[in-house]
């Protein structure tokens, strides 16, 4: 028995490696994605274009704007001098963020504080907005600090201390690059697994492989093991690839993040057959890897976190195994988790693994019966 | 090239048959978006809102209190107070708080005497987004408790310059309202590309496609015809998207609506013609598919600027973005929808839009006439 499962094994490894296209599938576009996603998707900003709009032309006015010139996360775009210009630029994205300084402006400062500066930002893209006005205010404030005791005022009683554990710089690439781990990994395992059984199906070598002594048991460990080997495999090219070319630290147990992953591997090898197995023809299988795949992304915490979803979807992403292996990739990659740790998250995949391929097993005995 | 309206009208009434007998193309039209923009609707949102942060008090009085009575009244914080830091932080590492406020036990007496006692703010930075989301609400709420201890106190108005901003389009910064329009760029591209290469590279796979090309019918009429009837459906796909989007999600719509769905027929001609590329590049349901998924949901998904800010992202793959059709669609819808019809910004994209069709139906033409040959 041993031997003819190890026969399966080779022939679905072969199939898949064998053919130079659906070889390039298995290694080229996730290595791709890692590379054009992993400095893509950022949720930093950066050389913001802005305009400045100043109408009083102060040394005062001039000092607080070359405070923004001097940030790196401003580029100057230009001057502007009247409201239409204002509204033509935002309107037309040349800029992001207009810097309006009053007429009034140094005369407010010294004889009726606060003076009034306002920032004038696109709404269209309302996360880039609000992370670029925490910087205006930063901005801000800090010109705030600097000012009292030049004029001899007690400063304010409190002034902010922010500090980051994990990812000292806010760096969102730390945050992308370890989930595109799990990410990757499940869209390769969902497309390569769950449309083996459906192409066998289609082409007609499923009912020569069922003529054959072997039992729907072993058929179904003959998709599992090969689907796992790759699954791993691709997790191993992409932590590489995470660890010395992205240059993510590192600070957990590794052997904590693979047994983790292996679960996670199992549990989407196993919802893949089943969706592989319940249709009957690989566009049918395709389709279903779509219905799926993208709900699990979106709904997993992978780039919006799910404490912002209502609480119904929140529920339901109990039922999503990438929802567990994104805790587990970054909390071992950035927090230095170990067993200890992440352990809780292994059960739920566990669970999903053993019940999808519990299923898969099932509807394929039933359909060969 | 001969070009009869006679053999072009038999080839759609098959393309529609066939089309009807077939469940999953209606699903992939119609079905998809509408179940993608629920999921998406409802699951992406970046408003964080209720953050839970522990905070420690070492030495409780009124200046601590009413600095955390403002934390309190915050919507976007949710506090947990905590003993001593060890307790707090040993909660952040379990992941029950996402920051913690940490008053010292001198914070008082050196707040009052010389000013700037430290407010010490820890934040877990693994989700950098709402971290850094995090300090600016942060920054917020020690604003106003800043006027408002000026005020009771009496003492001289602490704040210098004080930044008054308007946003634009977006005032209540929603990001369901940025996001809907997007999510309906990532729909179409799906609609567009895997329609048509699910279908055209399954009559690849079967022969049927030699089969059409054997016959008189010419290439380009072979091309019309898979391209008409996806259209028709892409764009009820279209209609169904922003049906929802303005009535579900509240969406505002301040453009026209023709500007929107000359756009959207502009886009889906170019991911179509994108599909049948592809399809007749890889001539196999699983390779066309895979390489669909990978050339078109992805990109739309993350390099479009939909969610992540495309100005920001390094030099090769900001030039990179140019040759996606979704980036101008997301820059048209964005516009439309919240800024209105802004010729400026809209020309230039429908420009680059109609050339991306043209280019991909004509490399299209081009690749079937040659395996004709």
């Amino acid at each position: 028995m041993r031997h003819r499962i190890f026969g399966l094994i080779l022939k679905e490894l072969l199939a898949l490696f064998r053919d130079k296209r659906s070889r390039f599938v298995v290694i080229g576009p996730p290595l791709i994605q890692l590379i054009i996603f992993g400095y893509a998707a950022t949720f930093d900003v950066n050389r913001i274009p802005y305009a400045s709009y100043d109408e009083e032309n102060s040394g005062v006015s001039r000092d607080l704007l070359a405070r923004f010139e001097g940030s790196r996360v401003f580029r100057h775009w230009g001057r502007i001098h009247s409201d239409d210009e204002l509204a033509k630029v935002i309107d037309r994205k040349e800029v992001l963020l207009v810097i309006h300084i009053g007429r009034n402006f140094s005369r407010d400062l010294f004889a009726s504080p606060p003076a009034r500066m306002q920032a004038i930002v696109d709404g269209r893209n309302s996360n880039t907005a609000g992370i670029l006005l925490g910087y205006v205010g930063q901005i801000v404030v800090d010109f705030n600090a600097s000012w009292l005791p030049l004029h001899g005022i007690k400063p304010p009683p409190a002034v902010l201390q922010p500090r980051a554990w994990f990812n000292p710089n806010l760096e969102s690439r730390w945050f992308i690059v370890p989930g595109l781990l799990a990410t990757l990994t499940l869209v390769v395992s969902i497309m390569t697994v769950g449309l083996s059984v459906a192409r066998e199906r289609e082409a007609g070598t499923l009912d020569q492989l069922l003529v054959t002594p072997m039992t729907p048991s072993e058929i179904v460990l003959g998709k599992v093991i090969p689907g796992f080997l790759v699954a791993m495999g691709e997790v191993t090219l992409i932590f590489l690839a995470a660890v010395f070319w992205f240059r993510i630290p590192f600070v957990g147990n590794l052997l904590a993040l693979y047994v983790g992953l292996a679960f996670y591997s199992l549990a989407t090898i196993g919802i893949g057959l089943t969706i592989s197995s319940v249709s009957a023809t690989q566009q049918q299988a395709l389709l279903g890897s779509f219905f799926f795949l993208s709900p699990a992304i979106v709904l997993s915490g992978f780039s919006t976190p799910i404490r912002n979803m209502p609480e119904l979807v929140q529920w339901l992403t109990l039922l999503n195994p990438l929802r567990f292996a994104l805790v587990v990739t970054r909390r071992v990659f950035l927090e230095g988790a170990g067993f200890a740790e992440v352990w809780p998250q292994f059960i739920p995949m566990a669970l999903i693994a053993a019940g999808s391929l519990l299923g898969a097993w099932w509807v394929f005995r039933r359909r060969v019966g | 090239m001969s070009f009869a309206p006679m053999r072009l009208g038999a080839l759609w009434r098959k393309e529609w048959i066939q089309i009807w007998r077939d469940p999953a193309s209606i699903g992939i039209g119609v079905v998809l978006p509408a179940l993608l923009l629920l999921i998406f609707g409802y699951g992406i949102s970046l408003d964080a809102l209720r953050l839970p942060i522990g905070v420690v008090v070492e030495k409780p009085n009124p200046l601590t209190a009413s600095f955390v009575a403002g934390l309190e009244q915050s919507r976007y914080f949710a506090p947990h107070p905590y003993g001593s830091i060890g307790v707090a932080e040993e909660a952040m590492s379990r992941t029950k708080v996402e920051a913690i406020l940490w008053l010292w036990g001198d914070f008082t007496r050196r707040g009052l005497r010389e000013g700037n006692a430290p407010l010490s703010l820890i934040v877990n930075g693994v989700d950098a987004n709402t971290a850094r989301l995090m300090e600016g609400y942060f920054q917020g709420v020690w604003g106003q408790w800043l006027d408002w201890e000026a005020k009771t106190s009496g003492e001289p108005i602490l704040t210098p310059v004080d930044v008054e901003s308007r946003i634009w389009f977006n005032p209540a910064l929603e990001s369901r309202h940025y996001l809907a329009p997007g999510v309906i760029v990532i729909n179409m591209t799906l609609v567009g590309a895997l329609l048509t290469a699910l279908v055209i590279a399954r009559e690849w796979e079967r022969g049927t496609m030699e089969a059409l090309l054997s016959t008189p019918v010419s290439v380009s009429e072979i091309l019309w015809s898979k391209i008409g009837p996806y259209f028709v459906l892409g764009m009820g796909g279209m209609a169904v998207s922003v049906g929802m989007a303005v009535g579900l999600f509240g969406a505002p719509l301040v453009g026209s609506l023709w500007v929107l769905f000359l756009a959207a027929a502009l886009f889906l001609l170019s991911s179509l013609g994108m599909g049948l590329v592809i399809s007749t590049a890889f001539r196999s349901t699983f390779l066309a598919s895979m390489v669909a998924v990978v050339a078109t949901f992805l990109p739309a998904f993350i390099l479009s600027g939909f969610i992540f800010d495309i100005g920001s992202m390094p030099g090769p793959i900001r030039l990179f973005t140019y040759l996606l059709a979704a980036r101008y669609f997301v820059a048209l819808l964005q516009t439309i929808f919240l800024a209105g019809n802004v010729w400026s910004v809209i020309l230039p994209n429908l420009a680059a839009l109609f050339l991306m069709a043209a280019l991909f139906l004509g490399i299209a033409w081009r690749m079937s006439r040659r395996s004709l040959e």
